[in-house]
């Protein structure tokens, strides 16, 4: 690839310290976790809950404040901007959140919302932010009449509607969709990704798609990165990865699957037990106390990320027996 | 925007907070009540020069310690001052002294409020510890001190009683405000670039409006209270000036409050009147604005 990633993210680590004045274990929510996103494409997060998905997504808009490591936007180091350049930034890059009952605000309407980012960036004059602020809300499907309305008056998918209309009515660049799917109810989650997908296609927006539901995410993903206790364990094109999982986690991920043809059985691999905390994370490989594969040398050394296919790099350090076939 | 969008989007009823807020208070008899009890005690205090002809002040030495009767309704005091008059100007200054002092201490504590869950760890800890402080003097003689040194007459009383009642708010906007920071609609508006008084004064003020209100009507009363034992004393609004307080200090005298009943039971009544029907008017608030209610 010669062309420079819209998103390129270099050792990004946060790690949430105790309160002042109180005890407690550091909490080591992502550990140097390096990723690229090129113009226009899809990379989806996935992972258990607390393997840092939200924490990732966060920080590289730095809503969460990143305590090491660099994110290049455009060739724009976002960690070393002051709060003024920043804000200038923003309109950039946005957000969708998971809850639709708690992103927006109960006591402002549906035209409110929407224009709020644009008030804040100083486009004026107001007809100017009517305009495009209704426009954002025909771009996701809703009727005219909605701008006048309170939140609590819609659904759930409705709700989701409008948080991506808010996002859009900025005309980012760049869209971390922080699970937009998973608080819906099936039937309508289809919908929103299909919305997704389609905006995403027209306006040829760079997004970063986190979810913890893997059909999801190989529907609308061009790459895939799946994250264990805030460490990327593989990388790789969404295809590859789900018909050559090299990892030991994302096997057992992928066997986790519900199988849509009946009489087909997948052979399925229970984990064990929980996530290990991050406050006291496992010595070496962090997967190692769940996984199936183990061996003492995996306590020893924290495993790198190694090329093993075409833009599929694994951290395993059993990497090789794995490809010839001698474990699984 | 013109007649032709206006047509073609019909726009359609469309129930905001405010409204449903006021629809859940009208169900709610005890604060109609109050409402309805406090509504003429604001139009009488606010309006008597035009409706009454005698002034507070005016002397009438024909008539020392008058009962009520035709002429002057609620009877005269020791000097021959008419008693309706002066209880209607001493509510005047006691609610003015009430909802100004108020007023005061909700800007104090919303700002001090507002620094500490905004400013980070050190300024929060830094400016909670002065509020826990500012909260452990004890009122009455923190009351003493300030008023002796403030001195007596309606600016000093509302000083006094202003820099008295903040620090319980401050603690209670604080505690909103850090749930609202975390809350997603507000991290939204700080990833669409929003600064720091766009976030405390569109987001965090409307969404405190319900504290706000109700530590008003609450504190109304308080103050109400405050003033009138402050005036008991002698510290608070000093004679000829009348309030309701002062009105009282006359019932110390033995003769007065066994013999001239109606020179103190007025202006007891009046304030006891007064304090209750704020009182049921913020509880009505509180259940009104209360987020839960929603979802019954």
């Amino acid at each position: 690839m010669t062309e420079q990633p819209f998103l390129s993210v270099t050792g990004l680590t946060k790690h949430f310290k105790p309160a002042a004045f109180s005890r407690g274990p550091v909490v080591r929510a992502i550990e140097d976790v390096s990723f690229e996103v090129p113009r226009g494409k899809v990379v989806g997060l996935v992972g258990e809950s607390g393997s840092g998905k939200t924490t990732i997504g966060r920080s590289v808009l730095r809503l969460v404040e990143p305590t090491a490591g660099t994110v290049l936007v455009d060739g724009v180091d976002m960690t070393k901007l002051s709060a003024r350049e920043l804000r200038q930034q923003r309109s950039r890059m946005q957000y969708i959140f998971q809850d639709p009952f708690a992103s927006l605000s109960p006591r402002m309407t549906i035209g409110q919302i929407l224009m709020e980012g644009l008030e804040i960036q100083g486009v004026e004059p107001r007809e100017t932010r009517v305009a495009r602020a209704k426009a954002a809300l025909a771009a996701v499907e809703l009727p005219a009449d909605a701008f006048d309305r309170y939140a609590h008056e819609f659904s759930g998918g409705q709700r989701q509607r409008i948080g991506i209309a808010r996002a859009l009515a900025l005309e980012p660049e760049l869209i971390v969709a922080d699970e937009p799917v998973s608080a819906l109810d099936v039937s309508i989650q289809a919908q929103i990704i299909n919305l997704l997908r389609d905006l995403q296609l027209r306006l040829g927006l760079t997004m970063l798609f986190i979810s913890h539901d893997l059909a999801v995410v190989e529907y609308i993903c061009d790459t895939v990165i799946v994250l264990y206790l805030g460490r990327i364990m593989e990388i790789a094109p969404a295809e590859t990865l789900y018909a050559n999982p090299r990892h030991p986690y994302t096997r057992a991920l992928l066997s986790a699957i519900p199988e849509p043809i009946p009489g087909r059985t997948s052979q399925r691999q229970v984990l064990v037990g929980d996530i290990p905390s991050p406050a006291n994370p496992p010595s070496g490989c962090v997967f190692r106390t769940r996984c199936p594969l183990a061996i003492e040398a995996c306590a020893g050394a924290v495993p790198g990320l190694e090329t093993v296919g075409t833009e599929h790099r694994s951290a395993c350090i059993r990497n090789a027996e794995i490809a010839a076939g001698a474990i699984s | 925007m013109s007649a032709a969008t206006r047509v073609a989007t019909p726009r359609k009823t469309s129930k905001g907070p405010w409204l449903r807020a006021w629809e859940r208070f009208r169900s709610n008899g005890a604060a109609l009540a109050g409402l309805a009890i406090l509504v003429p005690i604001l139009i009488a205090v606010s309006s008597y020069p035009l409706w009454w002809p005698y002034a507070p002040n005016d002397i009438d030495l024909r008539a020392l310690n008058q009962a009520p009767g035709a002429v002057h309704w609620f009877g005269t005091d020791g000097v021959g001052r008419d008693i309706l008059a002066r209880l209607l100007q001493g509510g005047r200054i006691s609610l003015t002294v009430a909802i100004v002092s108020v007023a005061i201490s909700i800007v104090i504590g919303f700002l001090v409020g507002a620094i500490a869950s905004f400013g980070g760890k050190v300024v929060d800890n830094g400016v909670m510890r002065l509020v826990d402080l500012a909260m452990t003097l004890p009122p009455v003689i923190f009351l003493l001190v300030l008023a002796s040194i403030a001195g007596t007459g309606v600016m000093p009383t509302i000083v006094v009683i202003s820099l008295l009642s903040w620090p319980v708010l401050s603690r209670m906007v604080r505690a909103r405000l850090m749930e609202l920071r975390e809350r997603d609609f507000v991290v939204a508006a700080r990833g669409m670039g929003a600064s720091m008084p766009h976030l405390l004064f569109r987001h965090g003020l409307p969404n405190c409006i319900d504290i706000l209100v109700v530590y008003a009507t609450l504190q109304i009363a308080n103050a109400i209270l405050l003033e009138a034992g402050l005036s008991f004393l002698g510290l608070g609004i000093a004679p000829p000036e009348a309030s309701w307080g002062n009105m009282l200090n006359a019932a110390r005298s033995t003769i007065v409050l066994e013999q001239y009943v109606w020179q103190w039971m007025f202006p007891g009544g009046a304030l006891v009147l007064t304090v209750l029907a704020i009182n049921f008017l913020g509880d009505g608030l509180r259940d009104a604005f209360d987020p839960r209610s929603d979802l019954n």
